[in-house]
């Protein structure tokens, strides 16, 4: 049972290293602090914004630059992956949350819409990240997106590719 | 995680709740965006990291094929084997200092169906145009022209010295713009958004203008007209692919010979001359140091200033010095591929080591340090350094060449130069520029999409009279519709994998026995870690191979991996006829070095050597090896490998060779 643990915390740390060393530039250990939101996701983390930030509260950022190193970071993250925090969510519930702002559940969204709650509500888009979804999302004719067809493209995408699946 | 119609307060009317609602679903919906996101960020980071992987792991490669070159030019029955390389008995020769205009213009004909430019010397701007116009349209300029072009250039770069010294005089700003490497699209994109070059629009590029991309050609000629036109106006720097060398692995050389078939020889020749000639070095208003590679804690600027440049034709092999060459070179050179952690082995033949202190002394003797030497040292730092965040100067054991320098090296070049500002180029950079050592040191890159339709942007530098930068950034896109980020980063990926899959095929032997070494049972199935392990040190590649596993092999449900599942559907270009999974495996993994090697021989280019030069070559190769091998044996070998019986060897039997000799290099290094 010991042993277990102890090799289930060896692979973690592994994996955790090898995610971190993608981000890692010049391969001395570090990577900059604004890149950690990307890495906890790659590792197949699920936080929100917020969370992340509470997150790297924890973990010591070297100034000037703001650069986070392995050490701190491995730690922190191992335990975040043993805890299964974070979890993603199921494919309906997403279904469920395009549902809610189809406020007259007809299946589509038009850009108008998506824009106003995802650029002014909840932890808000940046511009960049609106455009980059509108222009995979919408259907370009009718400037309207089609969430059912949307959120399937996307997740076929994913679980052929995602790294550490099984 | 449960429904989002959760729970509320019992006092919030329909209208909040429901507004409650819209702000959850739009919190979900973000969250799951960015996680998706950032995954497609994470497979993008990972194909770039494949492919740096793969060009630096070439690049080391490259090294251990000259050590054979400067080995075999050495000791080469003919007496002028350098010079041997570029003639047949045939063709003119080395293009001679006195050789005009005229000459050329008698010698070799235009012909009336040639509907591309005809250049009239001197060059004026309705010339640069039509080779612009003629360029766009795939057009080849005439032998006759590019061979006066380049003697014209060679003749005026002759006048210049080392290190050009620039003035941002009466509010011109200067563009810089980092490497090109074959890509025409680049260069006419930067034109068209910045103006050609002009009295009132400077240029300054700074090295790598050839290899890789398909125009190397045009580029070179675009740029050395603008140059004969305006030499006040255009200024060139040499990079680490401006070497003959280099070309010979990276495609230019095959390039012009495809391209001018009659007079390949000669414009390779004069192009050899012309390199060389090249300056190595650009200062804007003494405050703005503009070099191709980096700088070394021992760059001295005034040495590099002083020196004969023309004397480096190539910085891939080590210049010939005094008295000691001899005996060293007979020692049996190390055949095994560098490791990662031994890239000092640069110097053919010899036991030494250049060490980052700059000088360099043969082991066990007393010597002086030498001269030549110590050029070739200063000119491969600032053509092949790159920088790194680490304080220090460290070889540079990616490349094999050159050093990795800190910002405390640079601190100090510039108190001792009284420089506020270094850009320099020679590093693949997703954005087209890189700001590094706090300001103080600018990477530009202008060739844009690289390593595959998407890879990166190209940029280019302007430079105002208060020396501040400012970036210009582009990309060239040959789809009618601009790709989304995530078909970019498919096509980005599969191209990766790709080159990925093939390293892993040429290795397969090897794998194969790594693999089976953690198998002790027997089950053809190993942990994860183990195939992750064996991966790692076959293929001498860092890339996180957990991440890729599920690109690369299949796993069964236990976890563990199915590693012969590594090997399934590779398809190999063309089979060689009767070759054995060994031999194409072998054959894979060296096929570029031996072409080079293939082409050195076959002086003609007839795709044909005979028996002769074969069995010269493999004298060479086997003394080389420290092996005795009997005259007759090796006419025996001779008459085995020319499996067709037609007198001649080509390329697939004398591939077939080699893999005798891969395996008599193991026996002779184990």
């Amino acid at each position: 049972m010991f042993l277990f643990a102890d090799v289930l915390v060896a692979e973690i740390e592994k994996k955790i290293t090898e995610t971190f060393e993608v981000f890692d530039r010049e391969s001395n250990k570090s990577v900059d602090v604004r890149e950690i939101g990307c890495i906890v996701r790659a590792l197949g983390c699920f936080p929100a914004e917020a969370e992340v930030q509470k997150l790297l509260e924890q973990i010591e950022v070297e100034e000037p630059g703001g650069f986070v190193h392995l050490e701190h970071f491995l730690p922190v993250m191992t335990k975040v992956l043993l805890d299964k925090r974070f979890q993603p969510i199921p494919e309906d519930v997403i279904l469920h949350a395009f549902e809610a702002l189809d406020e007259n559940k007809c299946g589509y969204i038009t850009k108008d819409d998506l824009v106003k709650h995802l650029t002014q509500g909840g932890e808000p888009f940046t511009q960049e990240e609106m455009e980059d979804m509108l222009a995979v999302a919408l259907d370009p004719e009718t400037d309207i997106l089609h969430y059912r067809d949307y959120r399937i493209k996307l997740v076929v995408d994913e679980t052929k590719t995602f790294p550490f699946n099984g | 995680m449960g429904s989002i119609l959760g729970t509320m307060g019992c006092s919030s009317s329909v209208a909040d709740r429901k507004s409650e609602n819209v702000i959850r679903a739009a919190i979900l919906i973000q969250k799951w965006y960015r996680f998706t996101m950032a995954r497609l960020e994470m497979r993008r980071r990972y194909s770039l990291s494949i492919f740096q992987s793969i060009e630096y792991a070439d690049e080391q490669d490259q090294l251990q094929l000259s050590n054979f070159f400067t080995f075999m030019l050495d000791h080469c029955t003919h007496p002028e084997a350098d010079s041997q390389i570029f003639t047949s008995p045939s063709a003119p020769q080395v293009v001679d200092e006195d050789f005009s205009l005229k000459e050329f213009e008698k010698k070799i004909a235009v012909p009336d169906s040639y509907y591309g430019p005809r250049l009239s010397f001197p060059l004026t701007v309705e010339d640069a145009n039509a080779l612009l116009h003629a360029f766009r349209n795939e057009q080849l300029l005439h032998a006759r022209y590019v061979l006066q072009l380049l003697s014209e250039t060679r003749r005026v770069l002759k006048e210049m010295p080392n290190i050009t010294h620039l003035s941002t005089s009466y509010s011109k700003e200067i563009t810089v713009c980092g490497d090109l490497h074959g890509n025409l699209d680049d260069l006419l994109l930067i034109f068209y958004k910045n103006g050609l070059p002009s009295e009132q629009n400077p240029y300054v590029f700074n090295g790598d203008f050839v290899d890789r991309g398909k125009n190397s050609m045009e580029i070179l000629i675009i740029l050395f007209a603008f140059l004969l036109i305006y030499p006040n106006d255009l200024h060139l720097n040499r990079g680490n692919h401006e070497d003959y060398i280099m070309n010979l692995r990276y495609g230019f050389t095959k390039e012009v010979s495809k391209k001018y078939k009659d007079h390949w020889k000669q414009i390779l020749s004069l192009l050899r001359d012309v390199f060389s000639w090249l300056p190595l070095a650009t200062i804007i208003d003494s405050k703005v140091l503009i070099l191709h590679g980096g700088i070394s804690d021992t760059t001295d600027l005034d040495f590099l200033n002083a020196l004969e440049r023309n004397k480096l034709k190539s910085l891939m092999r080590p210049p010939k010095s005094g008295t000691n060459r001899q005996d060293q070179v007979k020692k049996k050179t190390p055949v095994t591929k560098p490791s990662k952690h031994t890239a000092s082995q640069h110097v053919a033949g010899k036991t030494q080591h250049i060490s980052s202190s700059g000088f360099t002394e043969p082991s066990g003797s007393n010597l002086p340090p030498d001269p030549a030497l110590k050029e070739w040292k200063q000119i491969l730092d600032i053509l092949w350094s790159d920088p790194r965040s680490q304080n220090g100067c460290t070889p540079n054991k990616c490349r094999g060449g050159g050093c990795y320098f800190g910002p405390d090296v640079t601190a100090k070049l510039f108190e001792r130069y009284n420089l506020k500002m270094l850009i320099r180029s020679h590093e693949f950079k997703p954005e087209g520029y890189e700001i590094s050592h706090d300001g103080k040191v600018i990477t530009i890159f202008s060739a844009s999409n690289y390593y595959e339709e998407g890879s990166n942007r190209g940029a280019y530098i302007k430079l105002n009279p208060e020396l501040t930068p400012r970036f210009v950034q582009y990309q060239v896109s040959k789809l009618t519709r601009r790709q989304n980020l995530r078909e970019r980063v498919g096509t980005i990926e599969s191209s990766a994998l790709k080159s990925l899959r093939e390293k892993i095929y040429a290795h397969r032997s090897e794998l194969i026995s790594a693999f089976a070494q953690y198998d002790t049972n027997g089950t053809g199935r190993i942990s994860v870690n183990d195939w992750a392990a064996a991966m790692e040190s076959v293929l001498q590649l860092e890339l996180p191979w957990r991440m890729l596993r599920s690109q690369l092999a299949q796993m069964n449900p236990d976890g563990e991996v199915d590693f012969m599942s590594c090997f399934y559907d590779l398809k190999m270009g063309q089979p060689i006829k009767e070759a054995q999974p060994a031999l194409a495996e072998t054959l894979c993994r060296y096929r570029k070095d031996l072409e080079i090697i293939f082409n050195i021989i076959d002086k003609d280019h007839s795709g044909l050597i005979s028996l002769e030069e074969f069995s010269q070559t493999w004298r060479l190769f086997t003394s080389h090896l420290g092996i005795d091998i009997q005259d007759d044996s090796i006419d025996k070998l001779v008459l085995s490998i020319d499996y067709n019986k037609d007198g001649h060897i080509d390329f697939n039997e004398f591939l077939e060779a080699f893999h005798v000799v891969h395996r008599l290099e193991k026996k002779a290094t184990s």
